[in-house]
């Protein structure tokens, strides 16, 4: 019983990581409509920020964030702007534009082949960060330090983006964006400024995922691979484009897959995790707090 | 020199084009009625004035100054505000939030408060439900929430798409009353509408559009009284 509890509170904090890796992915196809194959090379490319600042300068982990959002914010803003902007132009009058989709995935196989040339295919871990290998001992149970910063930093985080989103001024235009893009333009919204914003902020909240996994976690180029597919389908189960949804999908999964190896042997809990989410798409294809309408 | 001045206008979807050397003028202070039947080329005038598309060939002034290859944001910043068909709500915001968003512009934003206390003035209906998710309302406060994002963008020039389209007679005739009292307090107003009768009672002027061409143009009480404006468009 002491187990299944551990076990449940750790996929709780895990899961809230995952979320903090999909919210940027749910931010992003909320405006642009379009969904980001190179989120998970941008949060390898947070995990590097990350690695090296804390790794040059010897700080807590959880500083690099100082430098991990700016940075990641400007590479998401100038990617948008330089590499994707072209294409939604030329493709002005398609809706949901497949053009950019292909593109994302030429950015993440570029992002991939170049951090495998300058960093080479090497696993790098930070073995000596304050907060590595923690554990809470609550009675009996175990619970992981670094995983619980990372939980608590992945509710604040998607806290502050739902309150920008919400209560300012650029927010409410990013949420007008989204909503009909031709009538915020007839209000003086800039489309296109408006897709760099939010691709900055969508790549700055995955590079504050990324600072959260690199206490404990390796960073080596393809390490987006293991979390995008998992990032799409929190996205997905929550609802594209919610923010609560991602932080509770994020949730859900990661106590399916830490509590299920209790039951059954880790290669089922996949099949079924995977199973029940198609049966959930046949019951609910909006998703928990997807919005069923579109118009 | 005209306020708004259309000179010789042709527009283009891909290679059909629908709209053929239009010229109009809108003076300050005005309201300015088009009138046409659908697919006349009246919303993508409106539509090319806005930015949203642009003219092949063909120029497009406003207060003497060209704007037919401005972004919409510029033609925004300038004072130019259409209300587009089909009212176009921000669906799941608050009727606060999308007056919020009408003031977006720079122009308008520094007054955004005062605005919004003329508009609730103007339409004391919003502020009493001001919190309430626009898809929830029906589609006359709908377009009395589309005719109040508008107006917080401080237009000099306010553009209206068909505001009566799909509404109960008892609603238009509210609406044409507002158009009315937004005009009173010295906007220019350019009226698309196929209620020939109720939008070239509240003009001064009138232009026919068929077929991408103006057919005919003159001071409203003309045009009501014109036989073939009478067979075509008011059925009598």
């Amino acid at each position: 019983m002491i187990t299944i509890l551990e076990d449940t509170i750790n996929g709780i904090l895990m899961g809230s990581i995952y979320g903090l890796m999909a919210l940027g992915l749910t931010v992003i196809f909320g405006v642009l409509k379009v969904i980001n194959f190179a989120h998970g090379s941008l949060l390898m490319v947070g995990m590097y920020v990350a690695y090296w600042a804390v790794q040059l300068t010897g700080l807590h982990p959880y500083l690099a964030l100082i430098l991990v959002v700016p940075v990641m914010y400007l590479f998401g803003y100038y990617l948008q702007d330089i590499v994707i902007k072209p294409i939604y132009k030329a493709e002005k009058q398609v809706r949901e534009p497949i053009t950019v989709i292909i593109v994302t995935t030429g950015v993440w196989y570029i992002l991939d082949n170049l951090s495998l040339l300058v960093f080479t295919p090497q696993y790098r871990s930070l073995p000596d960060n304050p907060l590595r290998g923690k554990m809470i001992e609550i009675g009996s149970m175990l619970i992981s330090v670094p995983k619980l910063w990372g939980a608590v930093t992945a509710v604040l985080t998607a806290a502050a983006i739902y309150w920008f989103l919400q209560k300012t001024r650029m927010g409410r235009a990013i949420r007008a964006t989204s909503l009909d893009r031709e009538a915020a333009s007839l209000m003086g919204i800039r489309q296109y400024s408006i897709y760099n914003i939010t691709f900055g902020i969508g790549t700055a909240a995955a590079g504050v995922a990324g600072v959260t996994i690199v206490p404990f976690f390796n960073v080596f180029p393809t390490v987006g691979v293991l979390f995008d597919i998992k990032c799409f389908i929190i996205v997905v189960l929550g609802g594209l484009g919610s923010i609560g949804g991602a932080i509770l999908g994020g949730i859900i999964i990661g106590i399916i897959e830490s509590v299920g190896p209790q039951f059954m042997a880790a290669t089922w809990t996949e099949a079924i995790v995977y199973g029940l989410f198609l049966i959930f798409l046949f019951v609910r294809p909006s998703g928990l707090f997807g919005v069923k309408y579109d118009w | 020199m005209p306020f708004l001045e259309v000179k010789e206008i042709d527009v283009y979807y891909g290679d059909m084009q629908v709209i053929f050397g239009l010229s109009l003028n809108v003076e300050e202070g005005e309201v300015v009625s088009i009138i046409g039947g659908n697919g006349a080329g009246k919303s993508t005038l409106l539509r090319t004035i806005s930015g949203l598309m642009s003219s092949k060939r063909g120029e497009i002034l406003f207060e003497g100054a060209p704007i037919s290859r401005s972004e919409p944001a510029d033609i925004v910043e300038r004072g130019i505000i259409q209300v587009p068909e089909g009212r176009r709500l921000f669906t799941l915001m608050s009727i606060k939030d999308n007056l919020a968003v009408g003031a977006y512009s720079r122009r308008a934003e520094a007054d955004a408060e005062k605005t919004l206390k003329e508009v609730y003035a103007l339409m004391p209906r919003l502020q009493e439900r001001e919190n309430q998710v626009a898809i929830t309302l029906s589609g006359g406060e709908q377009q009395m929430v589309a005719i109040g994002r508008g107006i917080m963008a401080k237009p000099k020039l306010l553009m209206l798409d068909e505001p009566s389209l799909g509404l109960a007679p008892i609603l238009i005739k509210d609406i044409f009353e507002t158009v009315r009292k937004i005009a009173d307090q010295g906007t220019t107003v350019l009226l698309v509408e196929q209620d020939v009768m109720h939008s070239l009672r509240l003009s001064d002027r009138g232009y026919v559009l068929e077929h991408g061409r103006i057919v005919m143009e003159g001071p409203a009480k003309q045009l009501l009284e014109d036989p073939h404006v009478k067979t075509a468009y008011l059925g009598l």
